[in-house]
Order: C-alpha cells, then sequence, then structure tokens
C-alpha cells in the first residue's frame, strides 16, 4: 500500500526537524519550509517516514494513503 | 446513448431556438422580474426526488463556470451520495476584479440563479441553502428572493452571507470558512468540502452563472444544450472582455468561439499588443499568438491558457506590460491569506522583482531570482492562488521579455503612463478586512 | 522530623528531582516553541527531550506520590495524589501539588492523543504548563520545610527566575509577533525599496509565529 508524505502548509511554522530527519525525502527551501517528495515513500524508509511525522512539534506532516 | 426523463424538454415549456442569449435577457440590460421570469421559462421543474438533474447535467456535459471548468456532475452526485445533512452554496462571490460577469448575471436573471440553486438543491437532498455574495447585494437579487418566498416556488429558503472583497473569499474552502462565521481563508484539504464543508456536512459549492445553465439543461434538455459549444466543452458562457480602448463589456457567446470576434476593432496604432486570458490568475498571450484562438481550454491549453473566470483583456500597444503586471502581481500579493510559508514568502518577493523590472535599469540577478521563486512556491500553497499568480507572472514574462531587455538599457516602449487594468484601491490590513 | 522512614527521604528526594525536571520540561517546551537550538544538537533534540524528559517527571512525581503514601508516619491516601483537599496532612499544600498533577495529566493526555484532537483544544490544555508549574513550585515549599532554607531554598529560587525568564522570553516575542493579515504588507514592504535604493534583498524571511 503506497503512502506519500504530506505537510500541512497552514500549520507547518518552518521548525525543519523533518529534513533533519528524514533528508532523502524531505529539504529545506530558503525561507525553512520542507519540499517534500512527491513519490511514494519506498518501504524501506518508512519507519523513518513514521518517526518522522511523530516528531513534528506542530503534526503539520503526515502520511497519506494512495 | 438511451433517452431518459431528462432528454426531453420539461412539459410546458418550449425550447428556445438554438441561438443566443441563453442566459442574459432578451432585451439586453434590463431584468426579468419573476413574473417576466416565469412567462418565458414556467416555473423551475421539479422532478420530484433527488438524482434526476444529476444525468440531465451528465449527459449534457456541463463543467463549472467559476474558473475550475470542473463536471457539474460529478460534484452534484458526491454530495447527493452522501448521508446526512447537506448544504448547498451558490457563489456569487466574483473576487476577480476584472470579471463582471455574476454580477451582471445577478442584477438581471437573478431568477435563473436562484432556479438553479432549488432544482440543485432538490436534487443532492440539501436541507440548507446560501447565496454567497460581495457586499453591495443588487436589490434585484433581494426582491427576486422575497418574490418567490410569496409565490411559494422555492423548495428552501435561501440565507444570504456577505463575502469579503478579497480575492479568496470565492474559493471554497475559505467560502466555506466564511459561512461558518470566520474569516474567509482558505482551509487545507482534504476533506473536500463536498465530503465534509459547512458544519461538517457535505457541501456542494457552485457558481452563481453554473446553476443558471443548470436551470435551463432542467427545462429544455442535455441535447438542447449541446446544441452550441464544442463536443467536449459544450453550452454557451459569459466573458467579461475588456477592449483595449478601455471599454469593456460581458457578453455570452457559445464556446469555442473565435477570440477574435470578441475583440472590437480599434484604429490603427491603438490595436491591442497582447491578450490576457483568464483573469489574474490566467496567462498571457502576444496578440498574434491569441487571436487565431478560439475561447475554450483545447485550444486554450495548447498555449499554456485557460478560460478560467472567462475574462479577455486586450493590453492596449502605448501601455507598458510589465508596469501592468508588476501592478497585478502586487495585488495578488497583498491578497495572499499569508497563511503559508511558501506563498507568504514568494508572492511579495516575486512581487517585488516584477516592479523592479519594470522601472529603468534593474539587477541582472532579479530575472534568476523571479524563475526561482516562481519554481519553490508552485504547489506549496494550501490552495491554488500561489500557482495561479505564478502562471500569471511566468506568462507575463516570456510575452513581455522584448520589453524587459528596453527597460533594462534605460527605456520604455510606453507612450501612456495611466493604469490599464482594473484593480482595486487599499489592501487588507486587519483580520477584520477577511471577515 | 523524626522518625522518618526511607520512604519519606524518597518521597522529599524524588520531589527535588521532580521540580528540577519539571523546571527543564517548561523551559524545553518554550524553547521548541521558538525554533530554539540546544548547542552542539540537533533540531530534533530539543522537540525529542521535552517531550521524553516530561514523560520522565511523570514517572519520578509517581514515585513521589506513592512514596509519601506508603510512608506511615503521617495518613496520606493514595488518592490525594489527584484529588485536591484529600489529605488531612498539610492539607491545602497537598492539594496544590494534586492540582499542578491533575493539570500535567491532561497535557501529556492530549499530546498523546494529539492527532485526534481539535489543535485550539490542545493548545489551550498546553498552555496550562504556566498555570502547572507555579502550582507545583507552591506546593514544593509549602508542603515540607526541604525547601524553606539552605542551598534546597537557593536551588528552588534558581528553578523559578529561570521559569520566570523563559516565559518572558516567550511573552516577548509573542508581543512582538505581526497578526496574520500583516505579514504579507511587511515582507512587501522590506522588498519594496523607495526610489534610489537597490533592489529586494536576499535575506531569509520566516513566517513570525
Amino acid at each position: 500500500m503506497a503512502e506519500t508524505l504530506r505537510v500541512n502548509p497552514i500549520n507547518c511554522s518552518g521548525h525543519g526537524i523533518c529534513a533533519e530527519l528524514l533528508p532523502e525525502l524531505i529539504s529545506l527551501d530558503e525561507w525553512g519550509y520542507p519540499i517534500i517528495d512527491p513519490r511514494p515513500v519506498p518501504p524501506a524508509l518508512d519507519l523513518e517516514a513514521r518517526r518522522t511525522v511523530a516528531a513534528c512539534p506542530v503534526l503539520a506532516l503526515r502520511l497519506i494513503r494512495q | 446513448m438511451t433517452t431518459t426523463a431528462m432528454d426531453e424538454p420539461a412539459a410546458g415549456s418550449a425550447a428556445p431556438a438554438n441561438g443566443l442569449p441563453r442566459l442574459l435577457p432578451l432585451v439586453p440590460g434590463v431584468p426579468e422580474d419573476l413574473r417576466a421570469h416565469l412567462a418565458r421559462y414556467g416555473r423551475p421543474p421539479y422532478r420530484g426526488g433527488p438524482g434526476l438533474l444529476i444525468h440531465g447535467a451528465e449527459a449534457a456535459g456541463l463543467t463549472g463556470r467559476g474558473g475550475a471548468a470542473f463536471p457539474v456532475y460529478r460534484k452534484l452526485a458526491i454530495v447527493a451520495g452522501a448521508r446526512g445533512r447537506k448544504v448547498i452554496v451558490a457563489n456569487g462571490a466574483e473576487s476577480e476584479p476584472a470579471s463582471r460577469k455574476d454580477a451582471l448575471l445577478l442584477r438581471v436573471a437573478p431568477n435563473l440563479v436562484l432556479d438553479g440553486l432549488q432544482l440543485a438543491a432538490e436534487a443532492i437532498g440539501a436541507s440548507e441553502a446560501r447565496l454567497y455574495l460581495h457586499p453591495g447585494v443588487s436589490p434585484e437579487v433581494l426582491r427576486a428572493l422575497s418574490q418567490r418566498a410569496a409565490a411559494g416556488i422555492d423548495w428552501l429558503g435561501v440565507t444570504i452571507t456577505e463575502a469579503p472583497p478579497r480575492f479568496l473569499a470565492g474559493q471554497e474552502s475559505a467560502l466555506v470558512n466564511r459561512l461558518g462565521g470566520g474569516p474567509a481563508l482558505p482551509t487545507f484539504v482534504p476533506p473536500r468540502v463536498s465530503e465534509r464543508g459547512l458544519g461538517g456536512a457535505p457541501t456542494l459549492v457552485q457558481n452563481v452563472e453554473t446553476l443558471a445553465h443548470l436551470a435551463l439543461i432542467a427545462r429544455y434538455g442535455p441535447r438542447w444544450f449541446r446544441a452550441l459549444g464544442t463536443d467536449t466543452e459544450p453550452g454557451s458562457m459569459l466573458t467579461t472582455v475588456h477592449q483595449a480602448n478601455g471599454t469593456s463589456q460581458v457578453i455570452e457567446v457559445e464556446i469555442g468561439t473565435p477570440l477574435r470576434t470578441l475583440l472590437a476593432s480599434q484604429p490603427q496604432g491603438a490595436e491591442a499588443q497582447a491578450l490576457l486570458i483568464g483573469g489574474y490568475h490566467g496567462a498571457w498571450l502576444p496578440m498574434a499568438q491569441a487571436a487565431p484562438l478560439t475561447l475554450d481550454n483545447a485550444t486554450l491549453s495548447q498555449r499554456g491558457a485557460a478560460i478560467g473566470a472567462g475574462v479577455i483583456a486586450a493590453l492596449p500597444a502605448d501601455r507598458c506590460g510589465l508596469v501592468e503586471a508588476a501592478r497585478v502581481a502586487r495585488y495578488l500579493a497583498v491578497e495572499s491569506a499569508g497563511q503559508c510559508g511558501p506563498c507568504l514568502n514568494g508572492l511579495p518577493r516575486m512581487a517585488a522583482g516584477l516592479a523592479e523590472l519594470a522601472r529603468r535599469g534593474h539587477r541582472r540577478q532579479v530575472r534568476a531570482d523571479l524563475e526561482r521563486w516562481a519554481g519553490l512556491v508552485t504547489g506549496r500553497g494550501a490552495c491554488n492562488h500561489p500557482d495561479g499568480t505564478v502562471r500569471f507572472v511566468a506568462s507575463a514574462l516570456t510575452v513581455f521579455a522584448p520589453e524587459i531587455a528596453v527597460h533594462a538599457r534605460g527605456h520604455c516602449s510606453a507612450t501612456n503612463r495611466r493604469p490599464f487594468l482594473l484593480l482595486p484601491d487599499g489592501m487588507p490590513t486587519t483580520e477584520d478586512d477577511w471577515i | 522530623m523524626s522518625g522518618t522512614t526511607a520512604f519519606w527521604y524518597a518521597s522529599r528526594a524524588t520531589g527535588i528531582v521532580s521540580l528540577l525536571l519539571l523546571t527543564a520540561v517548561l523551559v524545553l517546551g518554550i524553547l521548541v516553541n521558538r525554533q530554539g537550538r540546544l548547542p552542539g544538537l540537533p533540531r530534533f533534540a530539543v522537540t525529542s527531550l521535552h517531550r521524553n524528559i516530561s514523560l520522565l517527571a511523570m514517572a519520578f512525581i509517581a514515585v513521589h506520590v506513592v512514596t509519601a503514601v506508603l510512608d506511615t508516619y503521617v495518613n496520606i491516601p493514595i488518592l490525594a495524589g489527584v484529588v485536591p483537599f484529600a489529605s488531612g496532612y498539610e492539607r491545602v499544600w497537598l492539594a496544590l501539588g494534586a492540582v499542578s498533577f491533575d493539570i500535567m495529566l491532561a497535557m501529556i493526555i492530549t499530546s498523546l492523543l494529539r492527532g485526534r484532537l481539535n489543535r485550539t483544544l490542545w493548545r489551550a490544555v498546553h498552555l496550562l504548563a504556566y498555570l502547572s508549574w507555579p502550582v507545583a513550585f507552591a506546593h514544593s515549599i509549602g508542603s515540607s520545610r526541604d525547601l524553606q532554607h539552605g542551598w534546597l531554598l537557593d536551588l528552588g529560587i534558581a528553578c523559578a527566575l529561570i521559569v520566570a525568564a523563559a516565559a518572558i522570553w516567550r511573552l516577548a516575542h509573542a508581543a512582538r509577533q505581526l497578526p496574520r493579515a500583516a505579514r504579507v504588507a511587511a515582507i512587501l514592504a522590506r522588498y519594496s525599496p523607495p526610489a534610489g535604493t537597490k533592489g529586494p534583498g536576499q535575506a531569509r524571511e520566516r513566517i513570525a509565529r
């Protein structure tokens, strides 16, 4: 079951923790906001992705089932 | 193709000749009161059950006239199929400053819009009907509502809610937010408003022109509707045309009309240099490229444009395209909800960059910055305001590239410094400006 | 206090440690909100420490309450840990402890269920931290004479000063915050120079939240 990472841009305040924890899929733009790889999360990174979602201080990141 | 009850005209009403106008009154500009409306169209043909109108909308191929061109039957079906309480909203908040079609329609044919609202409400089984309008509700709308209430022809009572004069006020989730008593700010989607909208109930939001078309389809059937327009984009549409000489009109045309026929011929030397198609989230095209095109998405999309809000603006040759684009870009920036980091940061920077290009002499870095910012904001907001803004800015940079070179050398080709594109005065500064 | 048992000592000790841990939790929470960093540590360390130390503090408080109950010198019912005024001994001071602990329980539970809760509700409960800490502090000073003199008094005062400084820092930022409706205009003003000066700069701009 394919899942993709999505950020709620309204809640996101640019902490940048997601990019730190999952640099394979998330990078930061020049203002500190996450740029997220739109492709499905590879199975090898699934656990890391879940940890990253849980680590967001404002819970702006989520895993969406396709 | 099997015929259903919806294919035949509703009993008692003769289908009009296959021509125009359809939505606009027979005598231009003269509003039809309820009596005239009933004389011309008869009472709204309620079907007595949900769903039948949806088949008609599907067979007719009606798409939304609010800018997104989404197939109407699909939205109707989603909300109709949902359980529990449902809400229907007629969206008359024409937030596009250059567009006047919805305002005109509500003034001269409010009963058609309200018919469509009632018929769609019955089709989806709504228990609440709302009309969302900018301030200064035309008296024709109020009069129509009270006459209809007195005549008892409405299936549901209609409540009017005022929309703030914001560019995003008509955006679906911002609309629902406002109707719920909050500010007209977009919210994160999912869930779509058709699944969870006003008060958590599935909410059908339709543009007022779309509802007017629906009211006619209900009477005359899908085949009548398809007599105009193209196979994939049937029907007629309202378009606001701004001529190069500064005049503007709202005209009803069939989809697929050549753009050339919309533009009034101008005297030598006063022709248009470029067309802005779709409104301020639309795209610029050079006149030479635009002139042979037709007003339908299939053709326009090949050139990176779309019907959008149905606005066509011809920029006169004596104006500066960069100056006009910079004015609009600034407007789009200050109309950002300011909720999402990329939009909040990118749009004002892009506006400032474009303003720098519009001045005489700019830094070489600016063009690269603009391209980078455009790439950074697309698709990264909660709504498509950044995307639409980028479409406008990017097409301006392409179409007015020669002018950028002229400005870089310290000159400007324009001979007329008067602003051309319509923009409202002032800008939102406090939270109250969004209520 | 004559005739004290190991339980009584344990309760006093875990109480002091709890106060220190709660001070750290509150400061770390403010640091998370302000997107601050701990030197030498990655960004996620701040939020991770905040969450983990809050759970550790709850564990220490649990031991603090249980050992006080188990101690036979004074009679404190177990209920007094969460129900104010349930204890005959030091009625008011222990009530403060119970109130503070109740708030912490609400904060922890709402945080664990955060994904399912309304954001405003979560935030409102979490803001009660600013109430919970002073109440816990008052409980610490009043329920036993430990913090009323000597180096433990100094320690208590130091914690209070740290919390006050952090809270003032947080409030100062909130006061400087631009309302949402003014944010875009502010950036536009910054990047639209008066005629004659240079154009848009390259500075980073974050949402002033």
